[in-house]
């Protein structure tokens, strides 16, 4: 309705011809931009796109706004941080490390937050935003994942995401190496150790990146052109690609009354969201600026300048960094191998070098593997409760856990002081737990999701619990259910039935195996794993005969109805079960 | 002059009174009182002698410590090998002792990784008693004077050069346990490096010289007395450094950072984001748009 322009409409029912009115100052200042640029077919399109109405559909934004909020404070650190390794000896307003020799970085970090207006401020802003920025992204990830979001047309949008991830750690850590400090050092000296890990290239890899030996006096510069440059210039297009995919896709929904395949319900772009992204925007940056301006983050100046003696106790990386060192601190020692008297480390190859690729790669492939079982091709833009796919959310939570000990253990000497434990059995206890705690996650959470799959059933039938008891003539005491609302009843059934793939027979009419036989088996038995265990919904034959038993049972009770529901006084009774929202 | 006899009179009107004879009494103990208190040599006789104090403490050290540490202080092992109840004592010093029970961390209350800090259970005097005991058992380092450790006689300009100095010792040789503000960190089994917040600098002397339980010694050719020094100036001027930052969240580090950008940062923000999805728009029926 939107392609007729009413604009040229007589807005009267008079007999002489309309004319457009001459137009004001704006309108032709808009038209002569719109004559020369061609935006308003863009704009009037995009800016009635609608969007759904969720909090949970809000949380990629934080990672947006918090990203604005790092380009804006990381413009004002670069008029004054200076990105080199020559030595000098500190001057500045910091009493304690005055006459004490440092490379020009650290001076210059100290400067910045000592003798710059603001700039300390700026600093711990910058710090806080990267937190949270990479913070928000993990929660993103986890929602798309637990509503099965990514699922066809979206895979690579959510592989676009993991990227981001991936870069959004990268950034942090060439972000906090820069101040050449004592904490950052140490950081940086690990992963030169990471990069000489790597059998055959690793020492050449590592001399590469420090331009000669460790630490030399390329690395700042390098990472401050990686951190500053190169990492946030993908970092850029990668974000403009995926709300492009974003938009190109429309929003994902939640199921209901009028919420199709083929549509998106909710308020448009302007005023609505316009106002409301917005906000969330001042939202975003007034949480960093109170934290920057009150919550201390990375003291520099206690640690003091980068010395390859000197190291501190609390010596970790920051927060999205903290799993893989978590592994680092849980393998055991001993596990290195000696071939032709080259030494492999797989006390820091697995931790490291392996194992986090290989998380990120199956958390890429998550909607192809699912993709393929299901062998579903079909288009889904209507969101799945985590409940309604019991196996992926067991997946993501078995992930989760397995990321949560790793985190943990990387803060295991914090952990063993504030808890008044043994560091030695946060240790051991890790090396079982990472392996049980998935496992047991899976099992718990795959059980749980079915079980409220059950309840909704129950719902569905027998209606909702009212907390009414009543008393029979013989003595038993029964709840009464009333039925639930038909909007709630739509949304509970507005799931697909489970398909279990079967592979049909092993070899054609004419005894000759069938291609991919094998794969195919495989197919079959992972689909029976992901979904034989689920509870489907009614059909509509169970619906009617529990419709028809309910109706059944009012007839029955329709007489005791007024003495024994123990709401004549209240307004309870006045509702009728449309009232009553979905309760779950 | 006048004034004077009527005084006397008036006084002497009351030297037959039932008072009279206590005030006397009473003024004349205050005068002997006070003349012995001016005139009397030091008070010598009032401190007890080494030798007195070494049996004091004797004493006190056979209630309170020999289950652990012999009845001479020579120790008591168990059969463990290699292991005992209580290290042997001998050559410690008073410096030990002034320490391990000046913080309440000797008596021990119960055996465990590492004896706690605690409530003091003795007085200053018997502490003394008990660490002249002690250094009797054989030559250890004294407990330290305060112009040992304090940077009050040094100019502004040295004072200054002290902490930046101390800054970096402590960096290099402190740290590494006790983190970079101090904080105390984890060591092996349920052992730590207590806080260095708020501790008296003559323990933070005494500790360096003498080791206490996990740490190790820096004797003075390790570390100079200078040196000592300056690392208690720093640590002092680090408490009386306002925090510029803010709150310093424990100053543990990235790992108290990361839980509180998780916890206000996104915590505070996917508040806000259901906060927001909540307060939906609601369209204006009286308005019907053409």
């Amino acid at each position: 309705m939107s392609s007729i322009d009413t604009s040229k409409v007589a807005t009267s029912n008079r007999t002489d011809a309309a004319t457009a009115s001459k137009p004001g100052r704006a309108g032709s200042l808009a038209t002569w931009a719109d004559d020369r640029l061609g935006l308003a077919s863009a704009m009037k399109k995009n800016l009635r796109k609608v969007f759904p109405d969720h909090w949970s559909f809000m949380l990629g934004e934080i990672a947006l706004w918090s990203f604005v909020v790092l380009l804006l404070t990381g413009v004002f650190l670069t008029l004054w941080f200076n990105p080199s390794m020559g030595h000098i000896t500190y001057e500045g307003s910091y009493d304690q490390l005055r006459g004490v020799g440092m490379s020009e970085s650290m001076a210059s970090t100290l400067h910045i937050s000592f003798d710059v207006r603001g700039g300390l401020l700026m600093r711990q802003m910058h710090h806080w935003a990267a937190s949270i920025f990479v913070a928000s992204m993990m929660v993103h990830l986890l929602r798309v994942a637990f509503t099965g979001a990514y699922r066809k047309p979206r895979e690579l949008n959510w592989v676009i995401g993991c990227l981001l991830l991936l870069l959004g750690t990268l950034e942090g850590f060439t972000g906090y190496s820069l101040p050449d400090d004592l904490l950052s050092g140490t950081g940086v000296r690990a992963a030169d150790g990471f990069l000489k890990a790597t059998p055959v290239v690793g020492t050449y890899m590592s001399f590469l990146l420090f331009g000669g030996e460790f630490p030399g006096e390329s690395i700042i510069p390098r990472l401050y052109i990686i951190h500053v440059l190169l990492i946030p210039g993908i970092l850029l297009a990668l974000i403009a690609a995926h709300m492009l995919l974003l938009v190109y896709h429309k929003h994902t929904q939640w199921p209901g009354p009028g919420r199709t395949e083929q549509n998106v319900v909710g308020y448009p772009m302007l005023p609505v969201y316009a106002a409301k992204a917005g906000g969330f925007f001042f939202m975003v940056f007034g949480v960093i600026a109170i934290m920057g301006g009150l919550m201390s983050i990375n003291p520099v100046w206690k640690f003091g300048p980068y010395d390859p003696t000197k190291v501190t106790a609390g010596s970790q990386p920051d927060w999205y960094m903290g799993w893989p060192d978590g592994l680092l601190r849980i393998i055991p020692t001993g596990w290195e191998s000696v071939i032709f008297g080259y030494t492999i480390s797989w006390n820091v190859m697995l931790p490291i070098l392996i194992l986090p690729p290989l998380m990120l790669v199956i958390l890429m492939l998550l909607p192809f593997i699912e993709g393929w079982i299901t062998g579903d091709k079909r288009d889904h833009h209507l969101l799945q409760r985590p409940r309604n796919a019991p196996t992926r959310t067991a997946v993501m939570v078995a992930l989760m856990t397995f990321y949560g000990l790793a985190w943990a253990a990387g803060g295991n000497d914090i952990i063993a002081i504030r808890l008044d434990l043994s560091i030695n059995q946060i240790t051991y206890f890790m090396r079982v737990a990472i392996f049980l705690g998935p496992i047991l996650a899976f099992w718990i959470t795959r059980r749980w999701c079915i079980s409220l799959q059950r309840h909704d059933n129950e719902k569905l039938l027998h209606g909702y619990e009212t907390g009414v008891i009543t008393r029979s003539p013989e003595g038993a005491y029964a709840e009464r259910h009333l039925p639930i609302n038909p909007t709630s009843a739509y949304t509970l059934t507005a799931r697909d039935r489970d398909e279990v793939y079967t592979v049909g027979s092993d070899t054609d009419a004419a005894g000759v195996d069938a291609p991919n036989s094998r794969s195919e088996k495989l197919r079959a038995k992972l689909s029976s794993w992901m979904y034989s265990h689920n509870v489907q919904k009614p059909t509509r034959a169970e619906l009617e005969e529990a419709h028809h038993h309910a109706e059944h049972e009012a007839e029955l009770q329709a007489g005791l109805d007024h003495p024994v529901d123990g709401h004549q006084f209240d307004d309870h009774r006045l509702r009728d079960t449309t009232d009553v929202p979905l309760r779950d | 002059m006048r004034l004077l006899n009527r005084t006397a009179g008036r006084l002497s009107r009351h030297r037959r009174g039932p008072l009279a004879g206590l005030a006397v009494l009473l003024l004349g103990l205050v005068i002997s009182g006070s003349l012995f208190t001016a005139f009397s040599p030091a008070q010598a006789d009032n401190q007890p002698s080494e030798t007195e104090q070494v049996a004091q403490g004797k004493e006190l050290f056979l209630a309170s410590c020999s289950f652990c540490h012999g009845q001479n202080g020579e120790g008591v092992p168990t059969v463990r090998d290699g292991y005992q109840l209580g290290p042997s004592l001998v050559g410690v010093g008073a410096a030990a002792v002034d320490f391990q029970v000046g913080t309440g961390r000797m008596p021990m209350a119960s055996p465990g990784q590492q004896a706690p800090s605690k409530k003091v259970v003795f007085t200053d005097e018997e502490i003394d008693a008990l660490a002249a005991y002690v250094a009797s058992l054989g030559p250890g380092p004294a407990i330290p004077d305060e112009s040992d450790y304090s940077i009050e006689g040094l100019s502004e300009e040295e004072r200054e050069e002290a902490i930046s100095r101390g800054g970096q010792i402590f960096l290099t040789n402190c740290t590494a346990c006790h983190n970079f503000n101090g904080a105390g960190g984890a060591m092996p089994r349920g052992g730590y490096a207590p806080s260095l917040h708020g501790v008296e600098p003559k323990y933070i002397y005494e500790a360096m010289l003498t080791g206490p339980q996990q740490m190790p010694n820096f004797s003075n050719g390790n570390l100079s007395p200078e040196e000592k020094r300056d690392v208690i100036a720093y640590l002092g001027s680090l408490e009386e450094t306002p925090e510029y930052a803010g709150f310093t969240l424990g100053g543990l580090g990235p790992v108290s950072e990361g839980l509180f950008a998780w916890l206000v940062g996104i915590g505070g923000l996917v508040g806000a984001a259901v906060w927001i999805a909540s307060h939906t728009t609601r369209s204006n029926k009286s308005k019907v748009d053409a």
